[in-house]
């Protein structure tokens, strides 16, 4: 049994000390927000806060997790989507098929917890998590949207000729 | 939970079966006009909306606060085709768009319903197109019934009637009526014939045509969105499964003993011949005592089969005699053999897997009397004739749920393979739900993969540089030889020549050449292939347009100016490419390092062009800008037609950076995403979309531009380096 504080509720956990985080927040906890895609912390489909750290859930095995550690999943990034990241994705319509983008968001929110205004570089550096929709232009605009900068808010409007 | 589908799944588990009014048919008879008929009044239905609410007709639910329900038929996986067709039926219907919300009908419904609503399979980039004509007068319809029914209720001429955002306004009277308040009476008016109905002109569309934003975003930001990986039924157990790693080896033996006091463990299934599931109280402890299950596989003939032995078969189809189809015009050898000139490459792009970021996945309940599967499907009624299949039970005591999908790309369209594996698994606990899972490997190795090919391209020029004459054969894997024999194996229609089409209006070959022959020599191998984004016309493109830009250079011509003077006879295909051109800025000087590269191609009714921007320094590859142009006809929704072309981008880019699944030793080496790379957002171009519709046909969206992406970025790698890249991945070319 695992003792676990996730979005600031405790919870007891009857799971192996070798299960992944990943999966005692989807099957024991319930929550299903946070993503399963390839289970060796490649995709980032799993990522979440750990004590303000973004972590890849599935590759955090539940022993090394203690109830000390503040979990947070985007069901516990915000009351009502309001946290900036999650206002600008919707401000820039990002997610297609939506499967990834709790990864994606939580990891823009760790990023811009460390650095308020990134630079391009540094979304290149922080945002790994695959998205085989290929919602990565909007990632970017929308990430420098929730910094507050219009600057390198690089996704260009559709040109619409109408030559018909 | 904010999404509808939660809704429609309470409220179906709780349905009573004996209310329903099923009525037997089959998943394959014919569409028809969805409004061809009077519907009745579907209390059920209406139910599932989750609150009150009057059908007006098959597409369109009002309810008393206003909202629109409008029904979607086709899978949303991203493409957005949800929110455009909502669009097209909201259009019609005057509404105000703020107030819609869509419904997923299920198969089920469809069928007992005589197919009402048309066909559900959503591949092809046909999701809008196939439909918009009968979704937008079922929109039109309704709009007709509600006007009349407030007539009615006004006691007024409906001609003096007007409709604006869901409310109706007798201006003599000054008097109003909201769709809500006149919904009941409009179900019981007699639908106006469809045919009868005159659409808008898309030129005056004010809901379609706009660059609205998606419907479906919200639950999509804070982890509310549920996918089928996601539901948790009452009692549900959960499956892991592995299938004989080489294709077509077969499963020989286990040892259940072995793992059988593991926790949460309740049983081994041998799922079919070559597959094994375990199943337990959660799904990790399902995987795991599967990953400790000893498994003995027959492997079979097909363990000696790898990419030397593959490759080596099709490119004995390069030059061998005969061929399973293709066309051309005037003598092409002779023409070549007669030419000033000679160019000739042969080309090679490999077998891509899928990889949707939710995997494989799918939940049955089966009893004797029902049976129900839950899956992320780009066909529901083929999921609803394999879940048929798979638990004995006749088609009208049988419902698929369909929950949106975690992409899609092709893989979970007309195969059903995971349908088959959880109803199988299910069948062994009768009465209680199973949910399967594959692990990310699984679905790396059991795909049905983008087919492998070669393609050998001959070319002559005159000694003014003029094209006299070009052979294309291309030699490789048949689609409908391995999934849908009853679509045109061979011919001249056959879906490896795509693109290169003599008939118009599809996938046409867009140059005028006086003498052409184009071969298709099928050269099958025993490893499955399926549908993936863009299909043929991607490696196609490739071939045909990366070696167009090597003749314009045998022939000392621009490869741009080159193409032009090919195609005078396809307006459409160059009006495209000169949007590109122009809105790339195709002749004006680049910085230093800095390379383009061009092409057009034409796929499922439009018409894309891309021009690329690359630089090589230090051997590494940076592509910087791509811009591409669509002419898709009409375009239902300028933003969301953007999202797919970058999409688009990001699909192709991956598969010419990284994609490749090496066989050895008969099956897939390259199974998570360390080694079947992905392309990252670091390494994602600026993408500018021009949409240049025309407003004379319907063409695609979703996959038409994926094709022109690589070709773009080789010719400007060629324009780089002097030398064509004639196999992918890039991965794999060292740069000088």
């Amino acid at each position: 049994m695992a003792r676990l504080n996730v979005n600031g509720k405790t919870h007891d956990v009857q799971a192996e000390p070798d299960t992944p985080l990943l999966w005692a927040i989807r099957e024991q906890i319930g929550l299903t927000g946070t993503k399963y895609g390839c289970g060796i912390a490649q995709c980032g489909a799993c990522s979440v806060h750990i004590n303000g750290e973004v972590m890849r859930s599935c590759s955090v095995p539940l022993s090394s997790v203690s109830a000390t550690d503040k979990i947070v999943t985007i069901e516990g990034l915000s009351a009502n989507a309001s946290h900036p990241v999650q206002k600008a994705w919707a401000e820039i319509d990002v997610p297609q098929c939506g499967y990834c983008q709790s990864g994606q968001i939580m990891a823009a929110a760790a990023l811009l917890a460390k650095k308020p205004k990134p630079t391009d570089h540094d979304i290149d550096e922080a945002m790994t998590n695959i998205c085989r929709c290929g919602t990565y232009q909007r990632i970017r605009a929308a990430v420098h949207l929730a910094a507050g900068q219009t600057e390198g808010n690089n996704v260009p409007a559709a040109t619409v000729v109408h030559r018909g | 939970m904010k999404d509808t589908m939660k809704h429609t799944i309470a409220s179906t588990i709780s349905r009573k079966v004996s209310r329903r009014k099923f009525v037997v048919g089959s998943a394959a008879a014919g569409g028809g006009l969805a409004l061809g008929m009077h519907v009745p009044f579907d209390i059920d239905v209406a139910n599932a909306q989750g609150a009150a609410g009057t059908e007006v007709n098959a597409w369109v639910v009002v309810k008393p606060d206003d909202t629109c329900v409008i029904r979607i038929a086709r899978s949303e996986m991203g493409q957005g085709t949800l929110t455009g067709l909502a669009q097209l039926v909201a259009e019609e219907l005057e509404c105000d768009w703020k107030k819609v919300a869509t419904d997923p009908v299920t198969p089920g419904q469809n069928l007992a319903r005589h197919r009402v609503w048309g066909e559900m399979g959503t591949g092809g980039s046909r999701g809008v197109r196939i439909s918009q004509d009968y979704v937008r007068r079922g929109g039109a319809a309704a709009r007709i019934m509600l006007m009349q029914a407030a007539a009615a209720k006004l006691n007024v001429p409906v001609g003096e009637l007007a409709v604006a955002d869901g409310v109706i306004t007798h201006a003599a009277s000054k008097r109003s009526i909201r769709y809500g308040e006149v919904a009941a009476d409009a179900a019981k008016v007699t639908p106006p014939d469809p045919k009868s109905i005159t659409l808008k002109d898309p030129r005056t569309w004010k809901i379609a045509g706009q660059p609205l934003k998606r419907l479906d975003t919200e639950p999509k930001l804070d982890g509310s969105k549920v996918f089928t990986i996601d539901i948790t039924l009452p009692g549900m157990l959960c499956a892991a499964i592995k299938q004989c790693p080489v294709f077509g080896g077969k499963l020989k033996s286990f040892d259940e003993a072995a793992i059988a006091k593991r926790p949460g463990f309740r049983k081994v299934v041998r799922v079919n011949e070559a597959a094994v599931a375990v199943v337990a109280d959660t799904w990790w402890r399902a995987k795991t005592a599967l990953d400790a299950l000893p498994i003995e596989w027959d492997l079979g003939a097909n363990a000696s089969q790898s990419d030397a032995t593959i490759a080596a078969h099709l490119a004995e189809g390069l030059d061998a005699a005969g061929s399973n189809g293709g066309w051309g015009v005037g003598d092409a050898k002779k023409a070549i053999d007669a030419a000033a000139k000679k160019v000739e490459a042969v080309y090679r792009t490999p077998f891509l897997a899928h990889a949707t970021m939710e995997p494989m996945n799918c939940i049955a309940r089966v009893t004797a009397e029902k049976a129900e599967a839950w899956a992320p499907t780009q066909n529901a009624e083929a999921s609803l004739a394999a879940l048929s299949e798979a638990s004995g039970l006749p088609l009208n005591k049988c419902e698929v749920y369909r929950p949106d999908l975690g992409g899609g790309f092709g893989r979970r369209g007309g195969t059903q393979d995971f349908v088959h594996q959880a109803v199988a698994i299910a069948k062994e606990f009768p009465g209680t739900p199973v949910k399967l899972i594959w692990t990310r490997e699984e679905d790396t190795a059991h795909d049905f993969y983008r087919p492998i090919s070669q393609c050998k391209l001959t070319a002559g020029l005159d000694t003014d540089g003029n094209l006299t004459g070009l052979q294309i054969r291309v030699s490789g894997q048949s689609i409908n030889a391995w999934l849908a024999p009853t679509l045109p194996v061979g011919g001249p229609n056959e879906r490896q020549l795509q693109g290169w089409y003599q008939k118009p209006d599809d996938a046409q070959f867009g140059y005028g050449v006086p003498n052409l022959q184009i071969e298709y020599a099928m050269r099958n191998t025993h490893v499955p292939v399926g549908p993936w984004r863009g299909v043929n016309t991607n490696q196609n493109a490739v071939y045909l347009e990366c070696f167009m830009d090597e003749v314009a250079r045998a022939a000392n011509k621009d490869p741009l100016d080159f193409r032009r003077g090919l195609m005078a006879r396809f307006p459409k295909h160059l009006a495209a490419l000169n949007a590109a051109a122009e809105k790339a800025e195709y002749g004006k000087p680049l910085p230093a390092g800095v390379f383009r590269g061009i092409a057009q191609f034409m796929g499922y009714a439009s018409y894309s062009a891309a021009v690329a921007e690359i630089s090589l320094s230090d051997g590494k590859l940076k592509v910087h800008r791509l811009v591409l142009a669509l002419n898709c006809g009409h375009a239902v929704n300028p933003g969301q037609i953007a999202a797919q072309v970058e999409g688009s981008v990001a699909y192709g880019l991956t598969a010419a950076l990284y994609g490749e699944c090496p066989v050895k030793d008969g099956r897939m080496t390259d199974l998570n995403f360390d080694r079947y790379q992905v392309l990252r957002l670091a390494e994602m171009p600026k993408v500018e979309t021009i949409i240049v519709p025309t407003y004379d046909f319907w063409g695609g969206v979703g996959e038409p531009t994926i094709c022109v992406t690589t070709p773009a970025v080789l010719n400007a790698i060629q324009a780089a380096t002097g030398h064509p890249v004639r196999s992918l991945p890039l991965k794999n070319v060292k740069f000088a």
